[in-house]
C-alpha cells in the first residue's frame, strides 16, 4: 500500500517536472518572453519578433503565444510575465487608456507613447508600417444590391440586415456602440461570434454584415466589400511592438533588433502572410521565417525546422503527423491537472476532516466552496492574471480552486456518515477522537472520499483545456489555435486526446477507489 | 477487596438536555462488586443514559457518579473507558477490521506487547465460544449475528476490565440465538466474576440473567430488587403491570439460580 502510494507520487512528480523549466520570472538573466494575443496576425508578428531576437541577439527567447485577448496580454506585460507583444496604437488609446479616438496615425502613436511611458514604463517601439484597423464589411451581393460604399450607406438599410461581430467589437467604444452613436447604425439582429466563424456565417448567407480587420487574409479571397468609415469613427490601428522599459534598458540589443522591423510591413504583405496562416497548411514559424528572409533580416541558410504535412490524408493523418506535439501536450496537460489535484487533495482532505470536528462551520464553508464551481472557468483564469501573471502557475491555482469543493464535500460527508455504531463503540472503548478519526472514520469514508477525488480529477482534466488561454500550454493549445484558424483537425487534435485523457484518469481512479475500499465492507 | 464493596454508584443523578428533556430525574443506584444488575424499562426511561454515565459517554447535570469509590470525573474519560468493557446493541464491531483485530482493540490501546495481545485475543474468543483460528481472521460481515455479538463480548473482555457495561446486547438477535447467547452469558458470568450493568427492555431476560433488577420509568428508578423479591412485592403499580405482561411467572425464573443468594 505504502509502496503503491509512493510510486503514484513519483509518477506524478515525473509528469509535472517538464512544466517548470525555470519559468519563474521573465526577467531572469539573458531571457526575453514574447507574448501574443490569440489571433493569427498577433501570433505571426510575435513569432517574427522572437525569430529576429534569436537571430540578431544572444538572448534566450521564450514564446507565450495565444494569450486570451488584450487585457490578458496587457496584464501579463505589466506584471512582467512577458516582456513584449505586438499591439495596435488604436487599441492602446481606446481600450487601455480609455480615451476617445482623436487624430491621425502619427498623433495617436505619440499620445500612447507618452502615456504608456509615464504610467507604466512601457515602450511603444517604432511602428511596423501597416495598420490593422477594425472595419465594417458587407457581403458583395448585398453591397451591389443596395449600392453600399460607406458606413453611412449601410446605416440606411441596416434595420433590415443582420450582422455577426466579434465579442470585443460588440463592447468597444470604437466598435458597435460607437457606430450606433455616430452613424445611428441599428441592425435587425446582431450575433456576437468568434472572429474566425464570422466569415463562414457570411458565406453561408446567415448574416449580411460583419466586422473585419484591414489585413485579414480572407478579404483577399472572399466576396466582401469593406465600407468606408466616412465619419472617421475608427482610430488608426498601427501595429508596433509594445515592450517593458526595464527589459529594453537591460537589453538594448533587443530594441535595436526590433527596430529593424520599423516601417517594413505594409497592408498587402500582411494580408498575404495572414492568408497563408489561415489556410492552415503552414505554421506561424515557417511563415514568419519566410517573411523575415524576404525582408533580408535573417540568413537564407536556415531551413524551416518543421515541415508541414500538406498532403497528409484526413484527420488520422493529421493526428499522426502531430503525434509528438500531442504527446508533449498530453504530458503538460496531465502535469497541470495532477499538480492541481494533488495540491487540492492536500488541502481539501484535512479541511474535510477538520470540519467533521466543527460541524457548525461545515455547511456554510462547503456552500462557499460550492460557489467557486459556478464561476465560469475562463473568468476564474482571467482573475488570476493580475495576481500571478500568465503560464502554468495561475492555471494550476485556478484548477486547484475547482478541485477543492468535491474533495472537501465528500471527505466531510464520508467521515460524518461513517457507520455510527462503529464510531460509538470505538469511542466507548477508549479511542481518542483523533484515533477514531484516523482508524475508524477515515478508512470507512475512504471510498466516498476517493469518489470526490475522482470527480475533481475529471473536472480538472476537462477544465485544464482552458488553461491554454493564459499560456499554460496543454491540450487546450491546439483547441484555442484551431478555433482562431477555424481548423477542425487542429481542434480535434486537442479535443480527442483531452477527452480520452479524462476517460483514462476516471478509469484509473476507479481502480484506485476499489483498492482503498476496506475489506469487510459490503 | 471485600465482597459487598460498591463498584458502581449513582447518587441523585440528574441528566437534563439543553432542550429541556429530562432523561434522569434523580437516580440512586449501587452495584456491588461482582454483582450483575439489570436496568429494565421502555425506550426513553433513561436506562441507557444512566449506563452511559458510568463510562462518561454521558455527563450528568447533577448528582454524583462513582466507579470503585472514585468520582468518575476524577478519571480521564479515555482511561476510564479503556478499563470499562462495553457491548452495544448489534455489537458495534469495526467493519473494516477482522474479528481478531476488533478484539485486540483495547489491549492495543493499553499498549500491551504483541505476545500478550495475541494470547489474550485467543483466550477471549475461546471464552465466548468462538474459534480463534476460524473466526479470528474473518470480517464482521462474514459472521452470523450471534457470532458478531459473541465477538463484541470478546472485545469487551479482552482488556480484562473490572466492569462491563452491556447496552441491550441481545436486543437484535433472533429468539433462538438469543436464548443460546443468554445461556452462555450465565456461564461466562460465573467464570469471569465481573461487575456488570445490563440494560434491557425485556423483563424476562433480566430475570433469567441477573442478580438484581432495577425498573426504570421516566428518568426514575422505581424499584431495585432481586427477581424473586420484585415479583413477590412490586413496589409500584407500573412494576406490577410489567410483571403481568410476563407470560411465564417470574418465580419460575430458574435460569438464575444464584440470583437470590447475593442479598
Amino acid at each position: 500500500m505504502t509502496a503503491r502510494r509512493f510510486a503514484a507520487a513519483a509518477l506524478l512528480a515525473a509528469l509535472a517536472a517538464p512544466l517548470f523549466p525555470a519559468r519563474l520570472s521573465a526577467a531572469a538573466a539573458g531571457r526575453v518572453v514574447v507574448g501574443s494575443k490569440n489571433f493569427e496576425e498577433s501570433r505571426l508578428l510575435a513569432e517574427m519578433f522572437a525569430q529576429l531576437l534569436e537571430a540578431r541577439t544572444d538572448l534566450d527567447v521564450e514564446r507565450r503565444l495565444g494569450l486570451a485577448g488584450t487585457q490578458v496580454c496587457f496584464e501579463a506585460l505589466k506584471s512582467g510575465a512577458i516582456d513584449l507583444y505586438p499591439e495596435y496604437t488604436g487599441t492602446g488609446l481606446v481600450t487601455l487608456l480609455g480615451e476617445k479616438p482623436r487624430g491621425g496615425r502619427a498623433e495617436t502613436l505619440a499620445r500612447v507613447r507618452r502615456a504608456f511611458a509615464e504610467r507604466w514604463d512601457l515602450v511603444w517601439l517604432p511602428g511596423l508600417g501597416f495598420e490593422n484597423a477594425f472595419e465594417v464589411a458587407v457581403r458583395g451581393d448585398v453591397a451591389r444590391a443596395h449600392r453600399l460604399r460607406t458606413i453611412s450607406d449601410l446605416a440606411r438599410v441596416a434595420p433590415g440586415l443582420s450582422a455577426a461581430f466579434g465579442y470585443e467589437f460588440v463592447e468597444r467604444e470604437d466598435g458597435l456602440p460607437g457606430l450606433a452613436r455616430l452613424y445611428g447604425l441599428r441592425f435587425a439582429s446582431v450575433r456576437p461570434m468568434q472572429h474566425a466563424l464570422k466569415y463562414g456565417a457570411a458565406e453561408a448567407g446567415e448574416v449580411e454584415a460583419l466586422d473585419v480587420y484591414t489585413t485579414d487574409g480572407r478579404l483577399a479571397v472572399q466576396d466582401l466589400v469593406v465600407l468606408e468609415d466616412d465619419r472617421g469613427l475608427f482610430p488608426p490601428y498601427e501595429a508596433a511592438p509594445l515592450a517593458r522599459g526595464t527589459t529594453l534598458r537591460r537589453y538594448p540589443e533587443a530594441a535595436a533588433a526590433l527596430g529593424l522591423l520599423a516601417g517594413v510591413l505594409d497592408e498587402t504583405r500582411m494580408r498575404r502572410l495572414n492568408f497563408r496562416l489561415q489556410e492552415g497548411k503552414e505554421s506561424e514559424e515557417e511563415v514568419a521565417r519566410d517573411a523575415l528572409r524576404a525582408l533580408g533580416l535573417v540568413d537564407e541558410g536556415a531551413p524551416a525546422t518543421r515541415a508541414a504535412a500538406p498532403g497528409a490524408p484526413g484527420l488520422l493523418g493529421y493526428l499522426w503527423s502531430e503525434r509528438r506535439s500531442i504527446a508533449r501536450r498530453t504530458g503538460e496537460h496531465l502535469g497541470l491537472s495532477a499538480i492541481a489535484l494533488l495540491l487540492g487533495a492536500a488541502v481539501a482532505v484535512p479541511l474535510g476532516l477538520g470540519l467533521e470536528r466543527r460541524r457548525r462551520l461545515a455547511e456554510p464553508l462547503i456552500r462557499v466552496l460550492g460557489m467557486t464551481q459556478t464561476v465560469p472557468s475562463l473568468a476564474l483564469l482571467a482573475f488570476m492574471i493580475p495576481l500571478l501573471g500568465v503560464g502554468a502557475l495561475p492555471a494550476i491555482v485556478a484548477l486547484w480552486v475547482y478541485s477543492l469543493f468535491p474533495i472537501v464535500r465528500n471527505t466531510f460527508t464520508g467521515v460524518r456518515d461513517a457507520d455510527p455504531r462503529a464510531v460509538e463503540a470505538a469511542t466507548a472503548l477508549g479511542m481518542t477522537p483523533g484515533q477514531v478519526l484516523r482508524q475508524v472514520r477515515l478508512p470507512l469514508a475512504a471510498p466516498v472520499l476517493l469518489a470526490g477525488v475522482r470527480t475533481a480529477a475529471v473536472l480538472t482534466v476537462g477544465t485544464a483545456t482552458l488553461a491554454a488561454f493564459i499560456g499554460a500550454g496543454g491540450l487546450g493549445e491546439p483547441i484555442v489555435t484551431g478555433l482562431q484558424l477555424a481548423s477542425t483537425p487542429r481542434i480535434l487534435s486537442g479535443a480527442i486526446p483531452a477527452a480520452l485523457l479524462a476517460l483514462v484518469v476516471d478509469g484509473a481512479l476507479g481502480l484506485v477507489e476499489r483498492g482503498v475500499r476496506p475489506r469487510g465492507l459490503a | 477487596m471485600e465482597p459487598g464493596e460498591t463498584t458502581l454508584e449513582a447518587v441523585g443523578v440528574r441528566k437534563e438536555y439543553p432542550d429541556g428533556t429530562v432523561a434522569l430525574a434523580g437516580v440512586d443506584l449501587a452495584v456491588r462488586r461482582g454483582e450483575t444488575v439489570a436496568l429494565v424499562g421502555e425506550s426513553g426511561s433513561g436506562k441507557t443514559t444512566l449506563l452511559r454515565c458510568f463510562n462518561r459517554m454521558a455527563e450528568p447535570s447533577a448528582g454524583a457518579v462513582r466507579v470503585e469509590g472514585r468520582p468518575v470525573d476524577s478519571f480521564d474519560p479515555i482511561e476510564l473507558r479503556r478499563r470499562t468493557g462495553y457491548v452495544p446493541q448489534e455489537g458495534g464491531l469495526l467493519p473494516h477490521w477482522t474479528v481478531a483485530r476488533n478484539v485486540e482493540l483495547v489491549p492495543r490501546l493499553l499498549g500491551w506487547d504483541e505476545a500478550r495481545r495475541n494470547a489474550r485475543t485467543r483466550e477471549s474468543l475461546t471464552l465466548v465460544g468462538l474459534d480463534p483460528d476460524r473466526h479470528g481472521p474473518r470480517y464482521p460481515l462474514e459472521l452470523s449475528g450471534g457470532q458478531r455479538q459473541r465477538a463484541a463480548f470478546a472485545r469487551a473482555l479482552a482488556g480484562d476490565p473490572p466492569v462491563l457495561l452491556l447496552d441491550e446486547p441481545f436486543g437484535a438477535l433472533d429468539p433462538l440465538t438469543r436464548l443460546e447467547l443468554q445461556r452462555q452469558f450465565l456461564e461466562l458470568k460465573s467464570r469471569v466474576g465481573k461487575t456488570m450493568l445490563l440494560v434491557t427492555h425485556d423483563l424476562a431476560e433480566a430475570f433469567r440473567l441477573v442478580d438484581r433488577v432495577g425498573v426504570m420509568r421516566r428518568g426514575r428508578l422505581l424499584q431495585l430488587a432481586p427477581p424473586a423479591q420484585l415479583a413477590a412485592r412490586p413496589a409500584d403499580p407500573y412494576v406490577r403491570d410489567l410483571l403481568a405482561l410476563l407470560e411465564a411467572p417470574p418465580t419460575a425464573a430458574a435460569g438464575a439460580p444464584r440470583a437470590v443468594a447475593v442479598s
